[in-house]
């Protein structure tokens, strides 16, 4: 239960050196490993002593995970690099702001400081039953307590639900959507290169896990190719504090302008789902058409289309369809016509 | 190692929550298993098999060339029922042995497919197939004791041939009842859990305990299919079965296999080639 009783459960804490020696330990202990990057939900986890590792693999010893290089076609952030350092450096600020944007969002400077990409992107689900140690479908159970008629759902997904409502919670993701950045993972058989929205799972998919990383895998690096450096972005993100928290929603958008007319567009937004969602079909809607407050709306409607709300989520329809509407048509022109 | 998963309830009860699922593989060795020992006795034990003279010439005589097995509702039935299971098979089973793909779904799609099939089933074979043929009497009883007594190298009479099912295939469709009407049972109720095109989304239709032992018993009848299905396919293809097979498709079997294992007496089939209804039994 939700006891947070702050000593953690005994496990054999592992610090290797070199990403080589992380995945021979990730390697040997299979399910029994737990990987950790900055901690911050790690230590929630172990604290409450809902999840209880044999082998704790800490990557902060490992250097070659860190830092931001530029490549002959972009850049490659690596996993442990933290939000501070990519918020800070010049290339992601000069050409990849989108990012920069969404990073320097993400909860509050001190955990900003300690917090990683590849851990921001590879969070667990914030949803507090599930959180609490419930027994519930991501925990391995067969209920969801969250989508049901008296269950606290305000925070919850609207798209895409298969049993689990949870949402995903990180802000990075969408931007290195829209940003159609590759996810690098080390695995058992070689170094495996996917694209960012591949990277998530639903509920559909798997249930308990809200990535694609198995026992052995190991996130190194996020590969952003220069296809979207210097297009115009907007990032927003919606949370009840403003200080410090978790989206509701939030939505990341890199466009490519001709004249006045959308050339082309990647939009992803994230707190709808249990996965952050790349919208495809606003994408091709908008693209040819004007930028204006009209084609916003139209994408906004599209957005949200599918969307089924819980007992207590419903404001997140109208929020998400604004949300993407100011994405495609700037702030300035929010103002809905109807 | 426990059979189930248990876990602790918000409200502190400890309650089962699923089968562990190591019984999947526990299932599928099981029915690997039975085929290759089966394979082997077949191979280098079995005797031929006897049975007492029983069809006159001039019965046979009378008999037309096919003699009609399955009707065509009965076999669309049959091949309905067997694809909606391998797909509830398949979507139930492999994403727990790893392979990620959206299931819930075809899952509950293809359950409702096999509910509604099972319905039409009963319903046909109360009022219009021959209910008992199915169901084991005292005669299957009886010659399955001489089969044993001849096997333990005892001397007993000849059994006789078998009616239209023999007393295995009853048996096993006696397995099937059982494993089948579980997850059917089970199934429609845990549609309530997911979101279906039927009913709202109701988990507190009953308590924790009573759903945990619904999932426990969906997924123990659901592995003893994985073993039940297996034996099924495997002497669907065994040479001297095929002939049975092919009667699910074409709806009729050969006279001289009818002959060779069935009793006419215990099986009667109308001397015309157009044998009417009720004469002849569908599955």
């Amino acid at each position: 239960m939700a006891v947070i009783r702050d000593i953690m459960p005994a496990f054999q804490l592992y610090q290797p050196s070199s990403v080589a020696d992380a995945q021979k330990l990730l390697q040997q202990h299979g399910n029994d490993a737990w990987v950790m990057a900055g901690g911050l939900d790690s230590f929630d986890w172990l604290k409450d002593r809902i999840k209880k590792p044999k082998a704790l693999v800490d990557l902060s010893g490992i250097d070659e995970l860190r830092g931001v290089r530029t490549t002959g076609d972009g850049i490659e952030i690596g996993a442990m690099t933290t939000l501070t350092e990519v918020v800070r450096h010049p290339v992601v600020k000069e050409k990849y702001g989108l990012l920069a944007q969404a990073a320097e969002l993400v909860a509050s400077p001190q955990i900003r400081n300690q917090g990683t990409l590849g851990g921001n992107v590879s969070q667990d689900a914030r949803c507090w039953y599930y959180r609490a140690g419930w027994p519930c479908y991501r925990a391995g159970g067969n209920i969801c307590y969250a989508d049901t008629p008296v269950g606290r759902n305000r925070e919850h997904a609207i798209l895409h639900a298969e049993r689990c409502v949870a949402v995903n919670p990180s802000d990075s993701a969408p931007a290195l959507i829209a940003l159609d950045a590759k996810f690098v993972i080390q695995t058992p058989k070689g170094e495996r290169v996917v694209d960012a929205e591949n990277y998530f799972l639903g509920p559909d998919i798997d249930i308990t896990h809200m990535n694609i990383l198995e026992p052995g895998h190991l996130l190194t690096a996020i590969r952003i190719p220069s296809t979207w450096a210097g297009a115009q972005f907007y990032f927003e993100k919606v949370r009840d504090r403003n200080v410090w928290d978790f989206p509701l929603l939030n939505v990341a958008s890199a466009m490519r302008l001709s004249g006045d007319t959308i050339q082309n567009l990647r939009i992803a937004v994230n707190g709808a789902a249990a996965r952050p969602l790349r919208l495809k079909a606003v994408e091709d809607s908008v693209r040819g058409k004007p930028r204006s407050a009209a084609t916003g709306e139209m994408a906004g409607k599209l957005a949200v289309q599918g969307a089924v709300p819980l007992q207590s989520n419903a404001y997140k329809i109208p929020l998400m369809r604004n949300l993407v509407k100011r994405s495609i048509s700037g702030a300035q022109e929010a103002a809905w016509a109807s | 190692m426990g059979i189930i998963e248990w876990a602790t309830s918000p409200l502190g009860q400890n309650v089962p929550i699923h089968i562990a699922w190591f019984l999947i593989w526990v299932a599928l060795i099981a029915g690997m298993l039975f085929l290759i020992v089966h394979a082997i006795y077949i191979r280098y034990f079995a005797k031929e098999k006897e049975f007492v003279a029983d069809a006159s010439p001039k019965v046979a005589a009378q008999l037309p060339a096919r003699i009609p097995r399955h009707s065509l509702a009965a076999r669309l039935f049959h091949w309905i029922m067997a694809a909606s299971m391998f797909v509830l098979l398949f979507t139930a089973f492999l994403p727990k042995v790893g392979v990620r793909f959206d299931w819930v779904t075809y899952h509950w799609i293809a359950g409702t497919v096999l509910t509604i099939s099972i319905i039409f089933h009963i319903i046909h074979a109360s009022f219009y197939l021959d209910f008992w043929s199915i169901w084991p009497d005292r005669a299957d009883l009886e010659d399955a004791w001489k089969r044993f007594q001849r096997f333990m190298g005892k001397s007993s009479a000849l059994p006789r041939k078998f009616a239209k099912y023999p007393l295995e295939n009853k048996l096993y469709h006696g397995a099937i009842i059982v494993t089948g009407m579980s997850v059917i049972l089970t199934g429609v109720f845990m549609m309530s859990r997911v979101r279906t095109i039927f009913f709202p989304r109701n988990p507190y239709l009953f308590s924790d305990m009573t759903w945990g032992l619904m999932y426990v018993l969906h997924g123990l009848a659901g592995v003893g299919l994985i073993t039940l299905v297996i034996v099924h396919v495997y002497f669907a293809i065994r040479p001297e079965k095929l002939p049975i097979t092919a009667s699910m498709i074409v709806g009729t079997m050969s006279r001289e296999f009818y002959l060779k294992e069935h009793d006419p007496k215990r099986w009667v089939v109308e001397a015309s080639p157009n044998t009417p209804r009720g004469a002849v039994d569908g599955d």
